[in-house]
């Protein structure tokens, strides 16, 4: 056994574990000492989860793109997060015209809808248009080519959004019928993340049906199975990844109205932390995989919500929220040392 | 690959890309904030030469195609490329003066029309003039196709070098002699005369450079590798003693700049070993410069009660062995997890470490150990002697010396069997571990070298600021780093100097753009992947590497199909 | 186990599946000091899994790997290779971008112990090394007669080179097991004769025992001392050529599926059985 161990394990390794137990200690410890403190109620509790969900919606909605583009051409799309930044000013602009109509409080759900359209529209045709004039020419250059183009196709959104809108952060206009919270026995549950969570779902259902019952969906199944063998299927491959951008810049609008409607804020940096984390959640999910996507993202969004007064409170650190984006990166450490497949394993295309 | 005729409406259409760039840039804002920067002096500003210097590019482009194929139609596709561009300013202006687009679009104002169109009046003349400047101008490019190729790039290289030099005012006008200047510049750009004088004088400069290079290369070829070697030592004896005196030629504020640039050389050659010897996209590469940075700041302040109590106060010589220990130890700490995975993860999980460690920076949990949101000020400045090294023009030596220190460890490394093992990672991981070279342990020396090196360039930079805040650590530091090294050229070492010249000599000097410098990156970016990806610098392997994927054909077959595969 | 005296490598039930399919079962095989000892089988038959299983590229769920009697199932692909067993590639994969000598000077790897300090500070032992290094490298290349195109990209050489380069640089770190993947496909037919000829001398003059995957016949008949045959990661025969070109059960596995995936490989096995 200990031959074994020997032969199939060095030292790296043995840091590597230690780094990750001692992680798990201290996020027990710190929990069980939270816990037993009994410093916050259940009720709390179910608000932090609830919010999780409703964040973790947003996550997964943006992580579907990460996913998808990285199923099909196995890259990781850096300025993913920027496509769900401009589809939420496109939101936030949307909501203003309505606003000062007068639209957005007759007619709260048609406006959300208008909302939707708008952003939709826009980061879908961002991201079309990103892969077909940044992307699409590097399709068989060596890898670390289209991680750098991404990144530059990244900082060149975000900047030409400060350009057009200016750098201050967009405050959302009021949308009564999303304000405020239902009381459910001793709990109030936020309607902004009901309307969240219902959207989100609905959509969740509307991309699995198009991916596993389409024709447009066998394409994209095919493409990223071997994209070689799909061409000779009579797929057309570029068409296929395009629409695989399409869909992912379209979800990724979603997000920016969905971000739009519990934050209430656009901004021209607003994506990359999010960006950031809806990676998190494809990769804790499974990169590649579809449903992984959707479960990774909302495991991340209750974790980080929860995490700050469960694990980080215990521990005894001051002001334990100002750390709330470290846990994102803390559970992508963990899980690559632990289960680098994610929680439903990966759905890989070869690569060569 | 037969290429199609050209035809009118490919002029168009490129007018027509042309023409939303032009919009873009006005609407961003670069037009207005360009406009109070002359060129020539009270004739041409910069917003000109940005708006013209697009419908040049589009017409050189579009005639030059119209060449290939359909000569006959070489003026005619230059007229109207250039007219199409133009027009979308013109109707861009037009529209703003019309309706109030400022609620969304921020630059959309009546100032930005004023700008575009030429005369007085915003009206419909106005816009037809400025169509028809753009054409006349795509008329004036297409006639530049009809000159031979040598005179045209000559004459093309000295508009470019006359646009730089009057950019680059603030520079030129410390460096040059008085008599010069007086001719040369007014207040604000270049004098009239100064800039045909200096137009005439550069073509005639770079056409004989062109006549002579080859003819100068000859010769160097027929020397001996003993006189070869002579004089390259008395090249680099000579740029050494520029170097020795540059503060003093330089002057207090371009030594600043020089400063910054040579700081981000040391990131440079860091980031070169990860990304360009071993080919690991690190994008969280502003962590070790903000842990060398922050260990100098931590280990010399008077400040930070917490820290004083536990480890005595030290010196700028004393902490920077610790700067660099620490940020080695934490190279292959953060190294290990990441190094471990596969590939193409490691830029993003590494662009999650930058950002962390910013977050714990700013947190109050280490508040009391690294000062907060507030930052440390206090931060000791290196003594030599009785001389404590403080103002830019002192600061400059102990940088260059990092900058020395660091070029010759990359070089060394470079050729020597860790720059191979590295080479092999970067090729082809698996076949890398097959010759029996341990893949997690040689990136994690990249790594670990990296992290060393951009501890370095952050311990100069915390002592030369004497304070620093977190904000100086946020991940565009990585972003610039990165935009270097391919602009340069990744693995190239000389491709560094140039990349950071560029790159962050630019910005520094020419504060209306600095607004706009990561904008430029982006766009950089992905033209320099799209087409030079070796660089503006490359090292002669990665330049094999990168055009691999273009021609993949034999060395007997290549020159004839790279020059028939040129895209339709 | 006694015949651990004799064997360079012992596979001891080897087992790989990939999901549901089960690329190799309980394979044993036994390959002698200095032998060439050939692997056979049809295409999806499990040869290169089982290179990869030896070389550490896979990790077998089952069985028992030994190299000079010491267990090296699991082992990282870099250990395994420090060991002493060096691969080819079925498609040849060179480092393309650098020249030939750089490629043979990177197979050195591990023969060479230069470090960071001694890389950075260029030691006396560093330079005596990297020249012992670029003459070893140097009479490996005339080994394979690339010598005189040691400063060529790699990319540049012609195909056979590059199968000749990629052996140079497998035997440039000294093993005494050299796994070989197809070294003659694509070659015609003179090439073919060459790499045999290679092959020969390797064992001769170099004294490494090779392990050969190979489709052509006429060479795994010419020069193997022994042929273990594969069909559906199973071991369905062993013995020397002419008891394999006789067994009933190996023209089976090719004619068979010969018959169904196309004439070529019945053909070409038919050929060789007869010839």
């Amino acid at each position: 056994m200990l031959a074994r161990l020997r032969r199939e394990f060095d030292i790296t390794d043995v840091i590597l574990y230690l780094i990750g137990v001692i992680l798990m200690v201290s996020i027990a410890y710190g929990s069980y000492v939270t816990i037993t403190s009994g410093k916050y109620t259940s009720a709390q509790w179910t608000n932090f989860v609830l919010f999780g969900l409703a964040q973790g919606g947003i996550y997964a909605l943006i992580a579907l793109g990460y996913t998808m583009v990285y199923g099909i051409l196995g890259m990781i799309n850096f300025a993913h997060g920027d496509f769900f930044m401009m589809g939420g000013f496109a939101a936030f602009f949307v909501a203003a015209a309505l606003a000062q109509a007068g639209f957005l409080e007759t007619n709260p759900f048609l406006s959300v809808a208008l909302m939707m359209l708008g952003a939709m529209i826009v980061a879908a045709t961002v991201a079309v248009l990103a892969e077909r004039i940044a992307y699409r020419p590097l399709r068989r250059a060596p890898r670390l080519v289209p991680l750098i183009t991404a990144i530059g196709v990244s900082y060149f959104l975000q900047y030409t959004a400060r350009g057009l809108f200016g750098s201050g952060v967009k405050a959302f206009p009021n949308i009564p019928a999303f304000t405020g919270a239902w009381q459910v026995g001793t709990i109030a549950v936020q309607k902004s993340q009901v309307a969240v969570f219902v959207v989100t779902t609905i959509l969740l259902v509307f991309l699995y049906f198009l991916i596993q019952r389409t024709k447009i969906g066998r394409a994209i199944r095919s493409v990223a199975e071997d994209k070689d063998a799909a061409a000779l299927m009579g797929v057309d491959v570029d068409r296929t990844i395009a629409i695989t951008f399409l869909i992912g810049g379209t979800m990724a609008g979603a997000a920016g109205v969905m971000y739009g409607i519990v934050f209430r804020q656009a901004s021209f940096i607003m994506g990359f932390i999010p960006g950031l984390k809806a990676f998190t959640s494809a990769v804790l999910g499974g990169i590649g995989n579809i449903t992984g996507a959707v479960l990774g993202g909302l495991t991340l969004g209750v974790v980080e919500s929860i995490g700050p007064s469960l694990f980080l409170d215990g521990l005894g650190i001051p002001s334990p929220h100002q750390l709330k984006d470290g846990i994102a990166f803390t559970v992508l450490v963990l899980i690559l040392i632990f289960r680098p497949t994610g929680i439903l394993g990966e759905r890989l295309a070869k690569r060569a | 690959m037969t290429q199609r005729p050209f035809r009118l409406i490919d002029a168009i259409r490129w007018g027509v890309y042309g023409g939303i760039a032009v919009v873009l840039i006005a609407l961003i804002g670069m037009v207005q904030a360009f406009s109070n920067k002359g060129i020539v002096a009270d004739r041409v500003t910069m917003s000109q030469v940005l708006v013209f210097g697009l419908i040049a590019a589009v017409a050189l482009m579009t005639s030059g195609r119209a060449a290939a194929t359909k000569p006959r139609l070489i003026i005619p596709a230059g007229i109207l490329a250039g007219g199409t561009v133009a027009l979308f300013p013109a109707l861009l202006a037009l529209l703003i003066t019309q309706v109030n687009l400022r609620s969304v679009l921020l630059n959309a104002s009546p100032e930005l029309a004023d700008l575009l169109l030429p005369g007085n009046a915003n009206d419909l003349v106005s816009a037809l003039q400025l169509v028809a400047l753009g054409g006349a101008f795509g008329f004036a490019v297409g006639a530049l196709t009809r000159v031979p190729a040598r005179v045209r790039r000559s004459l093309v290289s000295a508009g470019v070098g006359v646009i730089l030099i009057g950019l680059l005012q603030a520079v030129f006008v410390v460096i040059i002699p008085d008599s010069w200047r007086q001719f040369l510049y007014k207040a604000n750009g270049l004098s009239t005369n100064g800039a045909i004088a200096l137009f005439i004088v550069l073509t005639v400069l770079d056409y004989a450079w062109l006549r002579g290079r080859p003819l100068t290369q000859q010769q160097i070829g027929r020397l001996s590798a003993g006189r070869r070697r002579v004089l390259r030592m008395v090249v680099t004896l000579i740029m050494l003693g520029i170097l020795a005196v540059l503060p003093q030629l330089l002057g207090p504020f371009l030594s600043e700049v020089a400063d910054i640039i040579g700081i981000y050389i040391i990131m440079g050659m860091g980031l070169n070993i990860v990304v360009g010897f071993a080919g690991l996209l690190d994008l969280g590469y502003v962590a070790f410069f903000a842990i060398g940075a922050y260990t100098m700041a931590v280990l010399t302040t008077p400040e930070l009660p917490v820290v004083r109590n536990v480890i005595p106060q030290l010196n700028f010589w004393e902490a920077l062995p610790f700067a660099l220990l620490i940020s080695f130890v934490s190279g292959v700490l953060l190294g290990i997890p990441v190094l471990k995975t596969r590939g193409d993860y490691l830029a993003i999980i590494t662009l999650g470490f930058g950002e962390i460690i910013r977050l714990l920076v700013l947190s109050d949990a280490f508040k009391p150990i690294l000062g907060g949101a507030q930052g440390i000020t206090g931060v000791a400045r290196p003594r030599v002697g009785d001389i404590t090294v403080v103002n830019p023009q002192q600061f400059f030596y102990p940088i260059l010396a990092g900058i020395l220190i660091a070029w010759f460890i990359t070089a060394r490394l470079k050729i020597s069997r860790l720059g191979r093992a590295w080479m092999a990672i970067r090729e082809d991981e698996d076949v890398a571990a097959a010759m029996g070279i341990n893949l997690v342990g040689y990136k994690l020396m990249a790594f670990a070298t990296g992290a060393t090196l951009a501890g370095l360039g952050g311990a100069l930079f915390g002592s030369k600021l004497g304070s620093m805040v977190p904000a100086s650590f946020n991940v565009l530091v990585s972003i610039n780093v990165l935009a270097l090294l391919i602009v340069g050229g990744m693995g190239s070492l000389p491709g560094v100097i140039v990349g950071a010249a560029a790159l962050i000599g630019l910005p520094e000097l020419l504060r209306e753009f600095s607004e706009f410098r990561w904008w430029v990156y982006g766009i950089v970016l992905v033209a320099m992947m799209i087409f030079k990806p070796e660089g503006l610098w490359p090292e002669a392997t990665r330049l094999r590497e990168l055009h691999e994927f273009e021609t993949p054909v034999p060395v007997e077959t290549a020159e004839e199909t790279e020059t028939a595969a040129v895209p339709a | 186990m006694s015949q651990n005296h004799n064997h360079i490598l012992l596979a001891h039930k080897v087992s790989k599946r990939f999901g549901g399919l089960q690329a190799l079962t309980d394979l044993d095989i036994a390959v002698a000091f200095h032998a060439i000892h050939s692997v056979i089988g049809p295409n999806g038959a499990g040869k290169t899994t089982f290179f990869n299983c030896i070389t550490g590229f896979y990790k077998p769920e089952e069985g028992e790997i030994l190299f000079r009697g010491q267990p090296i199932q699991g082992m990282s692909p870099d250990r395994v290779a420090a060991l002493g067993i060096a691969r080819t590639y079925q498609n040849i994969r060179l480092f393309t971008n650098v020249t030939v000598l750089e490629n043979v000077l990177v197979g050195m790897h591990r023969r060479l112990h230069t470090g960071w300090f001694g890389a950075v500070l260029r030691t006396p032992t560093t330079r005596r090394e990297e020249k012992k290094a670029i003459k070893e490298a140097m009479e490996l290349l005339r080994f394979v007669e690339l010598a005189d195109k040691a400063d060529y990209i790699a990319k540049n050489l012609p195909y056979g080179e590059q199968r000749r380069l990629e052996i140079a640089r497998a035997l440039a770190g000294n093993p005494d097991l050299l796994l070989l993947d197809e070294p003659t496909a694509g070659m015609n037919p003179k090439e073919t004769e060459d790499t045999m000829a290679l092959i020969q001398r390797l064992r001769e003059e170099m004294k490494i025992t090779i392990l050969l995957i190979e489709h052509d016949m006429r060479v795994v008949m010419n020069i193997s001392d022994i042929i273990t045959v594969l069909d559906f990661g199973k071991k369905i025969a062993e013995g020397d050529p002419l008891a394999i070109r006789t067994n009933p059960q190996v023209i089976e596995a090719y004619l068979g599926r010969g018959a169904a995936a196309g004439k070529d490989y019945g053909a070409r096995t038919t050929a060789a059985v007869e010839g």
